[in-house]
């Protein structure tokens, strides 16, 4: 009952950030200075018609209400560069090579972040330390795209091991899906050493040794249990960092997913794709974090449901 | 008696020491001279490896972008079709772009405004945050209620699809960019400073100076934001690199700084496009970005410590 409340809460919450969003992308959209129909070709009549097809004729209020009508509808509207595809349509193409993609670099930086972590929480002060230290100094202070270039030319230029573009095959897959998570791994190996080093000392590990657990058992059963609770509530900002990551990601390395989108939208000034992914990308990401807060709930009893 | 350490072996010879009297002046006195705060934070600072080999490369870095575009004797924005798409010569040390510009000059040049919008971007979010966060700690109640809120919203969405937007408003260009990355990056200034002026509220010296009739903004500015100086300096170090990452992140995907004038996201950006014939191009003002921000990163790491050593891990 408490946990549902709990959801309830959130749930409104989250809707009213929402439509907040909505509302100002909507009117900060209309603020831009130039129109995506400049062009020198084009005849005064046949600007005024595109401006009436796409209901830009009217006043801006009247534009608002119709497209928040179509948003309850699920209806993000038309784009206006890629003629004659709906932005739904453009999500529906796009969206799983960006959640693809996405998913990988989490679960690459989640299980190489952890036991990185792990290691050089028990290697303390020696090479296996060192080296997770400077993975995550490189990891936070190298830009994705930048490692994106590297590691593009370095592994499918150079030494052609993979290759350099595209996303059909698994090896496609590995130089962006590292390029992406390579920030995120620092983020987790940083978190995870200091969190194990501070269970460590603490008195119900010594009690699991005293009792002659296998160290296996120990360190999952004790130790990453209690240290993986910080690291989960760095989920919500990252999944965040994911997003934005695939923006540029995805244009290194000519990737066909939301990312790439939403910046051809914004260099070519396409108004509805850009308040419809930028809205897609909230809900998104609101959503998310609302699943990270549950688990979060559901797995550490100490933490209350009432905020 | 022997004088031994723990595991029993001598550690001295008695016979060395002689019995001076006793010298009750003396008594209290301090061996060496007495060390302030900052001497102290600094000392720890400079056994910092890491964080010394941080200000080298910065140093290094600040002083080629102001020094480097003199030293090539070409301007950055001087084309010469005639001369274009040179590769490494004596002439042009980083050879010359598709429009027959100066590289070296507009790479150093580059790190002039990329190091300038860093630095004036983290300063100015930095003021913003420390007021507006001030502010909210202080007065409490409503106000606080409603600042509040305001950071929560704006942070439950990624900073750069605000920049973005706003970019896109305000056009491109230094100015508009410095602009867009202080109206949303001042959020977790505002958080951080909010936190320390609620808990530093009721130390006794903060009390101590309200009864004897301190005005809220004396207690402020006197004797709160002296008293979190390290925290809200760490922080303003490592959102310098913030910044310059934000600018090529923007200059990159073409809504940031745009040529002519040239900034390392630019240079990235440019050389993506002639990746496969002139790699350099490209690794030249990647190599510059990612080394900026290390060096960023490791001064902020080694500020952290060396300014609050109760931080220290």
């Amino acid at each position: 009952m408490k946990l549902l409340k709990f959801i309830l809460k959130r749930v409104v919450v989250s809707v009213i950030m929402i439509f907040c969003l909505v509302t100002i992308s909507f009117f900060l959209v209309k603020l831009i200075p130039g129109s995506p129909f400049t062009s020198e070709k084009m005849q005064a009549g046949n600007k005024a018609a595109i401006y009436a097809y796409y209901g830009l004729d009217k006043p801006v209020y009247e534009q608002y209400f119709t497209y928040m009508k179509n948003l309850l509808h699920g209806d993000l509207g038309t784009s206006y560069k890629i003629r004659g595809v709906t932005v739904n349509e453009i999500i529906r193409t796009a969206f799983p090579y960006s959640l693809d993609l996405g998913m990988r670099a989490v679960a690459f930086a989640l299980t190489m972040g952890l036991l990185l972590g792990i290691v050089a929480a028990y290697q303390r002060g020696k090479a296996m330390d060192t080296f997770t230290m400077i993975v995550a100094i490189i990891g936070t202070s190298v830009p994705s795209f930048i490692m994106g270039f590297f590691v593009q030319y370095l592994f499918a230029v150079k030494l052609k091991w993979f290759p350099p573009a595209e996303y059909t095959s698994f090896a496609h897959t590995v130089l962006p899906t590292f390029a992406l998570g390579l920030g995120m791994l620092a983020t987790i190996a940083k978190y995870t050493r200091t969190s194990m080093l501070e269970v460590i000392s603490s008195d119900y590990v010594k009690t699991a040794d005293a009792k002659g657990l296998s160290k296996f058992r120990i360190i999952v059963g004790h130790q990453l249990r209690n240290a993986l609770m910080p690291i989960i509530t760095l989920l919500g900002p990252m999944i965040a960092s994911v997003i934005t990551g695939t923006f540029v990601v995805e244009n290194v390395f000519a990737i066909p997913g939301l990312g790439r989108h939403y910046v051809t939208s914004v260099q070519g000034l396409d108004y509805t794709l850009i308040t419809g992914l930028t809205i897609f990308f909230a809900a998104f990401l609101v959503l998310m974090n609302l699943l990270v807060d549950i688990v979060y709930a559901l797995i550490d009893p100490r933490i209350g449901l009432v905020e | 008696m022997e004088l031994m350490d723990l595991n029993g072996s001598a550690v001295a010879d008695p016979n060395a020491f002689a019995f001076v009297g006793e010298q009750p002046d003396q008594a209290d006195r301090l061996g060496g001279p007495g060390q302030t705060y900052l001497q102290d934070a600094m000392r720890r600072f400079r056994e910092n490896k890491a964080a010394v080999a941080g200000v080298i490369i910065l140093c290094f870095f600040v002083v080629m972008s102001f020094l480097g575009p003199v030293l090539s004797g070409y301007q950055y924005n001087t084309s010469n079709l005639l001369a274009a798409n040179q590769g490494v010569s004596a002439q042009h040390w980083f050879g010359t772009d598709d429009l027959g510009r100066d590289i070296w000059a507009r790479v150093w040049k580059g790190g002039q405004m990329s190091i300038l919008i860093g630095v004036v971007a983290a300063l100015l979010q930095g003021v913003i945050g420390v007021l507006i966060g001030s502010i909210a700690g202080f007065v409490g109640g409503r106000v606080d209620n409603i600042i509040m809120r305001i950071v929560e919203f704006l942070m439950a969405f990624p900073y750069l699809v605000w920049v973005m937007l706003l970019m896109m408003v305000t056009g491109s260009g230094v100015f508009p960019m410095i602009l867009a990355l202080t109206l949303t990056g001042w959020l977790s200034m505002a958080r951080l400073v909010r936190g320390q002026i609620l808990s530093l509220k009721h130390e006794d010296y903060v009390v101590a100076a309200s009864s004897m009739g301190g005005g809220s903004r004396r207690i402020i500015l006197k004797h709160m934001i002296p008293n979190m100086m390290g925290i809200i300096i760490v922080n303003m170090t490592f959102a310098i690199p913030g910044a310059i990452f934000s600018e090529a992140f923007l200059s990159f995907i073409g809504i940031g700084i745009s040529s002519p004038q040239t900034s390392w996201g630019l240079l990235v950006n440019m050389g993506m496009k002639q990746i496969y014939a002139y790699p350099t191009r490209l690794l030249i003002p990647c190599v510059c970005i990612s080394l900026t921000m290390l060096s960023l990163q490791l001064i902020g790491d080694g500020l952290r410590d060396a300014l609050d050593p109760k931080l220290r891990r």
